[in-house]
């Protein structure tokens, strides 16, 4: 097994986790040695979790503590390999052809090469991080075509050749679990479900998050979000929608709102289904209340 | 060559973990081993807790069963006993919330069985072969005619065609450096179809439990046929049947979900079971966008709300939501139960799912209808 050599001033999951801290995202102990572990090996990592959990912040995170810019994959049903890897400039070639008259011209050459996330992270495996994001909604073809990518790290265009990555790129996958991934895939990266945050973290993203907001609203908002995630709702409320409840109800408060009051009139920042709005407003006020307590 | 290779005496215990883990039904690769050796190495390790969290990243086990790993992992090595060899809930089944009633009211069809005689019973007997005579026919049809009647979807992927609306720049590129860069024809691409998907949803209580086994042999059938079909069968519980299902030879299949569903010929209670469907995220994603079928006889007790709501709910994420009943047997069928009523006019189809050829010829009539 090839180990990576070190990661700048990263050797241990805790440092890795302090790091991310500074980037302003608090990962667990569990995301945090999955992340180190994925970095000091050279394997992928596969993130998965509910909607709302930040799995598409982590990636951005640990691209940010790396010091690399972030390319973003990300995947829909029928997303194919010119969206992917690259496509050829075709227009420009063909204007090269014409203006080139009799003398014979090179047109794959470089200048005709327009590359896509994949390609683009295979050439600079240094200097970027590669997401994948949301892999579950991608067809399965497209599943077994990453397959190959991430074991190998190369890609080969037919009219060039293979580009091969001079060292293994970092790379982030995410899922929502709307399918069951390929056991294949899983088995080739570092795996890490993200589960909801205890209270306590909670409150503390939330206060990072949104500079604004005080304490007391965070500890509320967060009270609040973890008593709607147990009602069966149709989507929970996840962190980024904590976030933006709190954000909301200071917001309201410093118009003039009063507290319970505040929160009630933004539910519709944390709650985005008719429906479930329908099926908790007959809750909402209690719900609150013992909150805010 | 007699030294063989030997695993150093540290690592053994953590490769006898995998061998533990692997009995217990989590399937890991050999290079998840090793790389469970390397994290180990990488972590210290300074506690038993970042061996077990090595495991989790490196092994990945799936997050239902992570209850199960833990408690492999304390007996592993920790040694603690007291472990109940009993599996946790299993992944694919959801347990209704028990409201305890309507449990013990007898099943429908005992009832219909009111003579008792012999000849009837005989009767009973022919009827039922040429059932399965008539289900294996129309198995036939379904796998004979899956693939050009089953509903497509408009794929984003493009493929060649004589006529389309979009132009094949690669392809007319590449016909005009034959001719000096001059384009003679531009050539096109129109949009692939791609199968839709399909739920199929089966009622496995007590009322359909003449029609049980062979809503199971049809629904084997649509696997085997399609790969983007998605089963499961309901009555006091929801089971995801899709993958024993996909067993090719039928019979060892409807063994293995047998096996996997517990609330065979039992009550019903149909909102409750869709709604715990609509529930689950991965779960109620697989009716987005798809063909949408349930078997049911709809026979509901007690309020329809909850049914009339998880009916209105799957339609709104469905293509097209038919709904089947053995009870509609003409074409002029009015539903009498107060359940059916609720949901007609929510449903596209309230057709007849009396016999496994009507099934069947719905299916393949789905591939002509739009949303």
């Amino acid at each position: 097994m090839a180990v990576r050599g070190t990661i700048v001033g990263i050797d241990s999951p805790e440092a890795l986790e302090k790091a991310l801290r500074a980037a302003y995202y608090l990962a667990d102990e569990g995301l945090a040695t999955a992340a180190y572990l994925g970095l000091a090996l050279g394997k992928p990592l596969l993130l998965e979790g509910a909607p709302g959990v930040g799995k598409t912040e982590a990636a951005k995170a640990i691209a940010a503590v790396l010091g690399r810019r972030l390319i973003r994959l990300q995947c829909y049903e029928g997303i194919d390999a010119s969206a992917a890897l690259y496509e050829w400039n075709y227009p420009r070639q063909m204007l090269a052809i014409r203006q080139a008259g009799e003398e014979s011209i090179d047109i794959f050459g470089e200048t005709f090469l327009i590359e896509r996330p994949m390609l683009a992270a295979l050439r600079a495996p240094d200097s970027a991080v590669l997401l994948i994001d949301e892999i579950d909604r991608a067809d399965q073809e497209f599943e077994a075509f990453l397959l190959e990518f991430l074991s190998d790290f190369q890609i080969s265009i037919p009219e060039r050749g293979t580009v091969r990555a001079a060292e293994r790129p970092v790379v982030v996958l995410t899922s929502n679990r709307t399918r069951d991934l390929h056991e294949a895939l899983r088995r080739r990266c570092v795996y890490h479900w993200i589960d909801y945050p205890t209270a306590e973290r909670e409150a503390r993203i939330v206060m990072m998050r949104a500079s604004s907001v005080a304490e007391q609203t965070a500890r509320a908002v967060v009270a609040a979000v973890g008593k709607l995630r147990r009602e069966p709702l149709s989507k929970a409320p996840g962190i980024a929608e904590a976030v933006d409840w709190a954000e909301a109800a200071t917001l309201l408060n410093k118009g003039g709102a009063r507290w319970p009051d505040a929160f009630k009139r933004s539910i519709g920042v944390a709650l985005k289904d008719e429906e479930d709005l329908h099926f908790i407003a007959p809750k909402l006020d209690a719900l609150i209340a013992e909150a805010a307590a | 060559m007699n030294d063989e290779l030997q695993l150093p005496r540290a690592a053994r215990i953590f490769v006898s973990f995998v061998t533990l883990l692997r009995s217990n039904g989590f399937s890991i690769a050999p290079d998840q081993t090793t790389a469970f050796l390397a994290a180990i190495e990488l972590l210290g390790p300074r506690s038993l807790e970042h061996i077990r969290r090595a495991g989790l990243a490196t092994l990945a086990p799936p997050p239902e069963r992570r209850a199960t790993y833990d408690r492999l992992f304390d007996l592993h090595f920790r040694g603690s006993e007291a472990i109940e060899h009993a599996e946790g809930e299993d992944e694919e089944t959801v347990r209704l919330q028990e409201e305890g009633r309507g449990e013990d009211e007898p099943p429908l069809s005992d009832e219909a069985n009111e003579s008792g005689l012999a000849a009837a019973r005989g009767e009973a007997l022919v009827e039922r072969r040429f059932a399965q005579l008539s289900t294996s026919d129309a198995l036939r049809r379904l796998s004979r005619e899956a693939s050009a009647r089953l509903p497509r979807r408009r794929g984003h992927r493009r493929m060649r065609a004589r006529r389309g609306p979009f132009t094949d720049l690669r392809r007319t590129l590449r016909d005009s450096v034959r001719s000096d860069g001059e384009v003679l024809r531009l050539g096109q691409l129109r949009r692939r179809l791609r199968p839709r998907k399909l739920l199929l949803l089966i009622d496995v209580s007590g009322s359909m439990k003449a029609r049980t086994e062979e809503n199971m042999r049809l629904a084997h059938g649509l696997l085997q046929a399609v790969h983007t079909a998605e089963v499961f069968t309901f009555g006091t519980r929801l089971t995801r049947v899709t993958r024993p299902l996909r067993l090719k030879r039928c019979e060892q299949a409807l063994t293995a979900a047998a096996h996997l569903v517990s609330d065979w010929d039992g009550g019903t209670r149909i909102g409750d079971a869709l709604q715990a469907f609509l529930a689950v995220p991965r779960f109620g994603g697989y009716a987005r966008g798809a063909a949408v079928i349930i078997v049911s006889d709809g026979l509901e007790r007690g309020d329809v709300s909850a049914l009339r709501d998880a009916v209105a709910k799957l339609s709104r994420r469905a293509w097209r939501l038919s709904w089947l009943t053995p009870l509609a047997t003409g074409p002029g069928f009015q539903p009498q139960t107060e359940a059916l009523i609720a949901i007609q006019r929510f449903v596209d189809d309230l057709l007849d799912g009396g016999s496994s050829a009507a099934v069947v010829s719905h299916l393949l009539s789905l591939g002509r209808k739009v949303a």
